[in-house]
């Protein structure tokens, strides 16, 4: 965010570098059940992104002091794969992916019915194989279908979105020279059926208006994507396929 | 991993009590829902530090040293300074914070606090160049939590700007001429929130903070903008709360913004 | 009647459910209205909306019959994994035999597979289990597969019916226990006939019509 460059990241017709209307997403494809080994998994091709999920458990949380006598603990962990981005990424956590991990960690749990699980803990691994922007969002959405694949009891799925603001406009779902080059992220990720906001953050430089018709954009996007997710997990079982 | 902000199992009684509160407008302090706690300022705490601010927001206190080095900038911002943060959750804080390496508690929190200052660009970093694409200063933020008593993030925005404004580039120590200000152009204030039940209050103290189901902190400078957001814990916010909570924390944000630059409680030596 | 709606009405978890009944298994009630809590089934019996989850692990209910595998031992007592979120004890009061304080190896070592009842499960998830009733007991030799334990009344059909076909026709002996672990044991031909029949009856258990389906599959595997 906030590099500053000569690169016109909105043309003269009001489009963007990669063609997208302000309000439009990156295509998104959704795949279900992709590692057997697993509970549960899912795949997500977003714009340039492709994210792998695996979830393992409830199973019974190691070491013991991280037990919850009360709940499930759900441990997220998100990871970029050294050579998802165009210079090598030192492999292994950093301050960006532990703290990503921690509030991606935070958002499923509000959807998950922990209190049916004690003393567990719910794996779930998020590897990054190519980036291009907007992972974490993408990460989330692909980790809730493969929460909802491993039969995890969920109040709700959740859906990754952002939006933010490039040139002085406010658009949606920024790609990488976007996020490189844009004046504000406002990644949020959202339970569609209830509208509550489980994941929420900023950085950048926006007005109260311009923040709200961000986050605005972002929920009405949630929308769409929500409905991919019901389709993906749906067409693994045959049903629902009314368009194909 | 260990180290945990909340203080593990909560009483019972103590959450009931807090949210009957809540239901009648008080809390356990004695607060009105957007007061936060009385906030004392000391700056150049440390005479070793190029800049320092120890800040009390009620008995959470923590202390931010600024040390500032010539360094190499990075080969994609050759005309810019460098600035870097770091929390230490020493364990003479809390019977809760352990030794080791940085939790992921500890890793937010400098995370959130680093969002708040580098997207409002709070330093001029172009005037931090020695020698294009060569050396430039770097601006190292440390913060040393001393007390923890709830709403460490506010308090370590609040002590970072105040460290930063307190700074002095030590130019002449390094041979590249006279000493000056670090030049900060903005004031970025953060302010945090916790959802207690329904009801949403402004600078949570360790009470709060252990039973709060959300937090939302948001960081906004002089102008009235919005420079970073951060939303933790396990709960959710609606809509028209976080909308409300983006509007306290502009009139909150204006009122301690005046208290770092030296208006009233504040005390500077 | 089969053929007009072959698949079964699937929901997704927090989806809102519209069929009468009371609320039943695999549910919540948000403002007064049924949800789904799984990536599951709407099932109504007896008056009841239950959601059967179509994948997910085992969760423990007393009186099931499961094929667990032991995976520690102590003094007085063996533990037991039976794919749940925990592992379960099985005290050596709870066998047919007199054990010895410390003695437990000499009748049940690492990763011998028992047939054992849930005698007890506790609200914090701990699980009790017991090998003292006719039929249960150690399963010697045999080969062991998982499926998904939401799937086992479809493997096992209609009062059984499902199963006695498989037995029936490949002369295999087979457990199904209730953790969606199954014992199997008879010729290498026979068992890899049960294993392919098993697994379509995973995979098309929310389809209707497939008893039909793994009928005709075993005749004609049989040319």
């Amino acid at each position: 965010m906030g590099m500053k460059s000569d690169i016109k990241l909105i043309d003269d017709n009001g489009l963007r570098i990669d063609g997208r209307l302000p309000n439009q997403l990156r295509p998104i494809k959704m795949e279900v059940g992709v590692v057997k080994r697993a509970d549960g998994s899912a795949f997500i091709e977003w714009g340039g992104n492709k994210i792998i999920a695996a979830v393992y458990g409830p199973r019974e949380a190691y070491p013991k002091h991280v037990q919850e006598s009360d709940r499930a603990i759900v441990r997220a962990r998100y990871n970029m794969a050294a050579f998802s981005v165009d210079e090598r990424k030192r492999p292994g956590p950093d301050r960006r992916s532990v703290e990503l991990s921690k509030v991606i960690s935070e958002a499923l749990t509000s959807a998950i019915f922990v209190e049916k699980f004690p003393r567990t803990a719910i794996d779930v691994y998020i590897e990054v194989l190519q980036a291009d922007a907007g992972t974490r969002v993408a990460g989330i959405t692909v980790a809730s279908l493969a929460l909802a694949d491993a039969g995890i009891p969920m109040r709700d799925l959740v859906v990754g979105c952002a939006a933010g603001k490039v040139d002085g406009v406010v658009v949606l779902d920024l790609n990488k020279e976007e996020d490189n080059f844009g004046e504000a992220d406002v990644p949020m990720a959202i339970m569609p059926r209830t509208g509550d906001i489980a994941l929420l953050q900023m950085d950048g430089d926006l007005t109260y208006e311009e923040l709200t018709n961000a986050m605005e954009m972002a929920m009405d996007a949630a929308k769409e994507i929500y409905q991919l997710e019901i389709k993906t997990l749906k067409g693994k079982y045959g049903g629902d396929n009314n368009d194909d | 991993m260990t180290t945990k902000f909340s203080e593990g199992v909560v009483a019972e009684s103590k959450r009931s009590y807090i949210h009957k509160l809540a239901k009648e407008g008080m809390r356990i302090d004695g607060r009105d829902f957007d007061e936060t706690r009385p906030i004392k300022i000391t700056t150049g705490f440390i005479k070793r530090a190029d800049g320092s601010a120890l800040v009390e927001l009620g008995d959470t206190k923590v202390l931010v040293g600024v040390k500032i080095e010539p360094g190499e900038p990075f080969p994609d911002t050759p005309n810019l300074g460098i600035m870097t943060t770091n929390v230490e959750l020493v364990p003479l804080a809390s019977p809760t914070f352990e030794p080791g390496p940085p939790s992921e508690e500890a890793i937010e929190l400098a995370r959130v606090v680093d969002r708040g200052i580098r997207e409002s660009h709070t330093i001029d970093m172009e005037k931090l160049v020695i020698e294009e694409g060569e050396k430039v200063w770097v601006v190292f933020i440390d913060m040393h939590i001393l007390d923890y008593h709830g709403n460490l993030f506010d308090a370590c925005g609040i002590a970072a700007l105040a460290a930063l404004n307190d700074a002095t580039v030590p130019a002449e120590r390094f041979g590249f001429g006279e000493d000056f200000k670090l030049p900060v152009v903005h004031y970025p204030v953060p302010v945090t929130f916790a959802k207690i039940g329904e009801w949403i209050v402004a600078d949570p103290n360790l009470d709060e903070e252990s039973i709060a189901s959300a937090r939302l902190t948001v960081t906004t400078n002089e102008e009235g903008k919005i420079n970073a957001m951060q939303k933790g814990l396990f709960g959710t916010f609606s809509y028209d709360e976080v909308k409300k909570v983006i509007n306290r924390s502009l009139s909150i944000g204006k009122k301690v913004r005046s208290i770092i630059l030296g208006g009233e409680n504040g005390e500077e030596n | 009647m089969e053929e007009e709606k072959k698949v079964r009405d699937v929901v997704v978890p927090g989806e809102e459910i519209v069929v009468d009944g009371k609320p039943g298994r695999g549910v919540f009630i948000e403002n007064g209205v049924m949800h789904s809590m799984y990536l599951g089934i709407v099932d109504v019996r007896s008056g009841y909306v239950n959601v059967i989850p179509l994948s997910g692990c085992y969760i423990p209910k007393r009186g099931d019959k499961v094929i667990g595998k032991i995976v520690d031992l102590a003094p007085m007592n063996w533990v037991v994994d039976i794919n749940a979120p925990y592992y379960a004890p099985l005290h050596v009061n709870d066998v047919p035999w007199r054990v010895e304080f410390g003695d437990t190896g000499r009748f049940l070592g690492l990763g011998d597979v028992i047939l054992a009842k849930v005698s007890n499960v506790n609200e914090m998830g701990q699980v009790w289990i017991t090998l003292k009733e006719q039929g249960l007991r150690k399963l010697e030799g045999g080969h062991l597969i998982h499926i998904s334990p939401s799937k086992v009344p479809r493997v096992i059909g209609k009062g059984g019916s499902m199963i006695q076909m498989l037995k029936d026709s490949t002369n295999c002996r087979i457990y199904v226990g209730q953790n969606g672990t199954i014992w199997i044991s008879g010729t290498p031909d026979g068992i890899v006939k049960v294993i392919k029949a098993i697994r379509m009856i995973e995979r098309e258990a929310h389809t209707y019509g497939l008893t039909d389906r793994v009928k005709e599959f075993l005749e004609r595997g049989d040319e």
